[in-house]
């Protein structure tokens, strides 16, 4: 009946994360709450995903008058406002088209503001030159993903191109190699050491490929989303050959690069590691790395900004890009963000005691709250959690009794998603369903923001052990 | 060299111009490889023989080549090279800011306090914009606009939306569940486009689009691969839309592919005109007759200038037709927060409501829009103050409708400006620019031009616009770049640039038409 039955066949393939029974419910209970329902507890927590600013964290000062004034510039004429702010605000305006924040970007993104990003690059590489025309600004990194992956999967050879992705993986890039008419290969992550990226594994995962799909992307996350891991520089080295030897193209999704926690696990770019490792490989593995305003301390998710740095791509190929994302213009506000976050207050500036307050203490809430996720749940029985050097979640394993997942089949329910939906239930706390990220067969994971505010987590610790500590009993 | 790539389902050729450099000369090496431009093209991993073949064939004539050109010329002023003249007019791309149109007020101080909600407290803010940011901080994830919406948008702010256009359409009903944000209306014709594309060989998908285009339309056509049916508007008839040449079009187009779309854009760009009320139940029940979706793209909705032309919404004509067409007749229509008396391109806003989607389809939908996450919270509270903007009791309003009305206003002069100009012209005939933002005169080319153009590879109105821009430093964008009839030649210009400016530029553009002509004589 409907002139949409034969709609585009990739989208079935897509598995449903969002539409997911658990994240509708959660918003259905929030709803209920609001209505005056009676609960045990008075308000919903939601860490099932790493919005630091729905979790509770404060927008960093500097960057909102920034982008107030920019808004509305007016403001600039009160002395209400930092001097840094208004002068901010002013350079940035006059990169925008007609002194406007709501003129289109030019294609590719902002000139002035690309060369601030291949400052920072260069900055953060210790002196590795990053080009302009190298660098794509889009509407957060996701958007750089699909369109890169849009050029590399091609649907019509055969066999169809295949991407090797991790497990655990960040949802919605496998969703867009499916959207797109790619194959996933997943590569599994062990777990036993951290979450570790083992090459034998990646040998594996091409073997598996072979006959199924033409693997011709690499798909890595580092530091890993959701499992914390932060790939030591042997490792992205071991990672950067296997690429080069198997004719891989490497996209890097770095955008947790300022969230580590810990000193000993200290972030470094494949593309310094690439540098460094000289010729050949340094000019000629082919790579594409992506960042973001949506994590770190400045976590503007909404805001939608974020840049790929490609390396090594054919010339042809950059031009064919370069219309590609010419085609939709990303947002203004998202390119200044982008400038807020990679060129912040420095010493010395007026706003720099207050921003650097902010960060601080931003990064001492990730630590305390790492340390207390580990202490709690690693004391608990029926669940443990690696070490979580970096990124935005903690990934606890649940070791479920027989019990619990034979209930969960009679009910047609995941193992995990049963613990989910029954935490939910019971204690307004909403986790994510480890299986909507992969994992190995028969193994079970909940997923919990880490970068929420201690407060909060200290409430999710105690929801989630009373809960926990019923939920073994009831099954053993 | 000359890229003439027919496209055979399509029979229209594309004219790829690889004459002029895409960006400045780059180096992919890193540095220490002295003098190395990367390995030859045999040793890479990703070439264009085999990256996704559909990318080749995507073009943007609105930020293209001749864009490229206007911004190196731009770089060349700023260093100091003699040009014969001062600076560069970028009529191309329908950005008002840019041409020095001011925002609302309203508008950017609800951003602001929505920005820096501190600002709530200075008491310089009237307590209608702090009540619209208080609402929109209420509907956000931590009450911040960084954090994540749900993909289909803040419900509050589709809820806003309905309301909107149920006031639009004199009271039909609009569901919210049938409402979805997008990063501008581009994002969502987009998505839509990527739903409807399937089938395989004389089964693939066809979407009918009018000639001449917004080339969105042909770009995403080109990068779905799906099957481009081109029907053309009647320049002769002030751009009429004539349902005797959509059913030509939809007829030719059954030989070789499943035709299932029909696209249409209404007032239209770049021809500016405003479609009758007559003309939209025509193409309604065309639409039922042929089984096609229709796409509305109905940003435009408030720029209309014409006396005795008004806006008519789709959807409120398809309701007015009755139960046989409103229930039956499968829809989406789309409108953005980037022109209008807005001209907030930047901020991404935007949304479409779907009419009549199966159930089934809209679930696919709803999981194609949440790869993208979600569109951009800045542009969905800017959606939010443009459905719900001061009322008559309201302390912004008097400001708010004096700055409406003056840029709506000056649209509608510049638009008689233009077209009473350019009729001057002997050689460049303009239809009335009934609404939009563009006018798409039609020039006449000597044919010692056209020869000379097709032996430099290039569209004789690129070849003109280029003439244009080197001479008289004013970018516009050749015809061929949105399509047109065969042996026609057409630009579009904007008519955003200040009265002023704009008087300037005609007037360059009279000097030089006149100078080419005689050139080519």
């Amino acid at each position: 009946m409907s002139l949409l039955r034969g709609i585009n066949p990739n989208l079935r393939n897509i598995r449903n994360s969002e539409l997911a029974p658990l994240g509708m419910r959660a918003w259905q209970i929030k709803d209920e709450l609001r209505q005056g329902a009676r609960k045990p507890y008075k308000e919903l927590i939601d860490v099932s995903s790493a919005d630091p600013h729905r979790a509770g964290v404060k927008p960093l000062s500097f960057v909102r008058q920034v982008l107030a004034v920019c808004y509305y510039p007016q403001l600039a004429k009160s002395d209400k406002l930092p001097a840094d702010v208004r002068q901010r605000a002013q350079r940035l305006l006059g990169t925008c088209a007609g002194g406007s924040a709501g003129s289109y970007c030019p294609a590719g993104g902002i000139p002035e503001i690309i060369d601030i990003v291949c400052e920072f690059i260069s900055r953060r590489d210790d002196g590795v030159p990053s080009y302009p025309e190298n660098i794509f600004i889009t509407s957060g990194a996701q958007r750089a993903f699909v369109e890169i992956l849009n050029i590399l999967v091609n649907t019509l050879r055969s066999p169809i191109t295949g991407v090797l992705t991790p497990c655990p993986s960040y949802p919605p890039g496998n969703m867009a190699v499916v959207m797109l008419g790619g194959a996933v290969v997943p590569y599994y992550l062990d777990e036993e050491q951290g979450w570790e990226l083992k090459i034998d594994e990646l040998h594996r995962a091409l073997e598996s490929a072979k006959g199924v799909c033409d693997p011709t992307v690499l798909y890595v996350i580092n530091p890993g989303n959701p499992t914390g891991h932060v790939q030591s520089r042997k490792s992205i080295e071991e990672v950067i050959r296997f690429a080069s030897e198997k004719r891989l193209f490497l996209m890097v999704d770095e955008v947790y690069q300022d969230s580590v926690f810990e000193q000993e696990s200290r972030f470094v770019s494949y593309k310094k590691v690439l540098a460094e490792m000289g010729p050949p490989l340094s000019h000629t593995v082919e790579m594409a790395s992506f960042h973001s305003v949506s994590k770190g301390f400045i976590g503007e998710c909404g805001l939608r900004g974020g840049y790929v740095e490609l390396v090594n791509v054919d010339p042809s190929v950059m031009r064919n890009l370069y219309t590609l994302m010419s085609r939709d213009a990303s947002t203004t506000t998202g390119q200044l963000a982008l400038d807020l976050m990679i060129n912040p207050p420095q010493p010395g500036d007026p706003s720099y005691p207050l921003y650097n307050e902010e960060t601080q203490y931003i990064r001492a809430t990730w630590v305390q709250n790492v340390k207390r996720v580990l202490e709690v749940l690693n004391s608990l029985p029926g669940i443990s959690c690696q070490p979580v050097k970096g990124g935005g979640y903690a990934l606890p394993r649940l070791h479920l009794p027989p019990g619990a997942i034979q209930k969960a089949k009679e009910v047609g329910m995941l193992p995990d998603y049963f613990y989910c939906s029954r935490l939910l239930e019971e204690t307004e706390l909403c986790v994510g369903a480890g299986s909507e990220n992969g994992q190995r067969e028969s193994t079970y994971h909940i997923r919990l923001c880490i970068t929420t505010s201690v407060d909060t987590m200290e409430e999710v610790l105690r929801r989630l052990t009373s809960f926990h500590i019923q939920f073994m009993k009831d099954f053993s | 060299h000359i890229i003439w790539i027919c496209d055979l389902k399509t029979c229209r050729p594309n004219n790829a111009d690889l004459v002029l450099p895409s960006r400045a000369p780059r180096k992919h090496v890193l540095p220490f490889i002295e003098g190395m431009n990367g390995v030859p093209h045999r040793g890479k991993v990703l070439t264009v023989d085999n990256m996704n073949p559909n990318v080749k064939r995507v073009e943007y004539a609105v930020r293209g080549p001749i864009v490229q050109r206007a911004v190196q010329i731009e770089k060349e002023l700023k260093e100091g090279v003699k040009k014969p003249f001062t600076e560069v007019i970028k009529a191309n791309i329908g950005d008002a800011h840019a041409m020095g149109q001011k925002p609302i007020t309203f508008l950017r101080q609800v951003l602001a306090l929505c920005s820096y909600p501190e600002l709530l407290n200075d008491n310089k803010f009237p307590e209608d914009a702090k009540n619209r940011a208080q609402r929109i901080l209420q509907a956000c994830g931590g009450h911040s606009i960084g954090a994540y919406s749900a993909s289909q948008g803040i419900e509050c702010i589709r809820q806003d939306v309905s309301r909107y256009i149920e006031k639009r359409d004199g009271g039909i009903p609009s569901n919210p569940d049938n409402i979805f944000l997008s990063a501008g209306a581009s994002d969502a014709i987009t998505t839509m486009l990527k739903l409807q594309v399937s089938g395989e060989g004389r089964n693939r998908t066809g979407v009918m689009i009018p000639i001449p285009q917004y080339p969105l339309y042909s770009a995403a056509l080109a990068d779905l691969g799906g099957i481009q049916i081109n029907y053309y508007l009647d320049e002769d008839r002030c751009w009429a839309l004539d349902v005797t040449e959509l059913r030509r079009a939809v007829t030719a187009a059954r030989q070789h592919c499943n035709p299932r779309v029909l696209c249409i854009i209404n007032p239209g760009n770049p021809t500016g005109q405003v479609q009758s009320r007559q003309c939209i139940e025509d193409v309604i029940r065309f639409a039922k007759e042929e089984h096609l979706f229709l796409m509305a793209d109905e940003v435009y909705q408030d720029n209309v200038y014409a006396e005795g032309c008004k806006f008519h919404s789709f959807k409120k004509v398809l309701f007015e037709m009755g139960p046989e067409y409103s229930s039956t007749v499968e829809m989406a229509s789309f409108h953005s927060t980037s022109k209008c008396y807005m001209g907030e391109c930047g901020f991404r806003g935007g949304y479409m409501e779907v009419i009549n989607l199966d159930p089934e389809v809209k679930a696919q939908l709803i999981k194609l829009v949440s790869v993208r996450l979600c569109p951009p919270v800045t542009g969905q509270a800017l959606l939010d103050l443009v459905v719900n903007p001061p009322q008559p009791d309201e302390p912004s309003y008097t400001t708010f409708i004096k700055e409406r009305t003056a840029v709506l206003a000056a649209l509608a002069e510049k638009a008689r400006l233009t077209e009473e100009v350019f009729n001057t012209v002997p050689g460049i005939r303009c239809n009335p620019v009934q609404g939009a933002m563009y006018t798409f005169p039609c020039i006449t080319l000597p044919q010692k031009a056209i020869s000379q153009a097709k032996e430099k590879g290039l569209a004789p109105d690129m070849f003109y616009c280029m003439k244009l821009l080197e001479e008289m430093g004013i970018c516009l964008v050749p015809g061929s770049g949105f399509g047109q009839r065969e042996g026609t030649h057409h630009f579009r210009m904007t008519i955003l640039p200040p009265t002023e400016k704009l008087k300037i530029m005609l007037d360059k553009i009279r000097e030089f038409h006149q100078k080419f002509t005689q050139e080519f004589s």
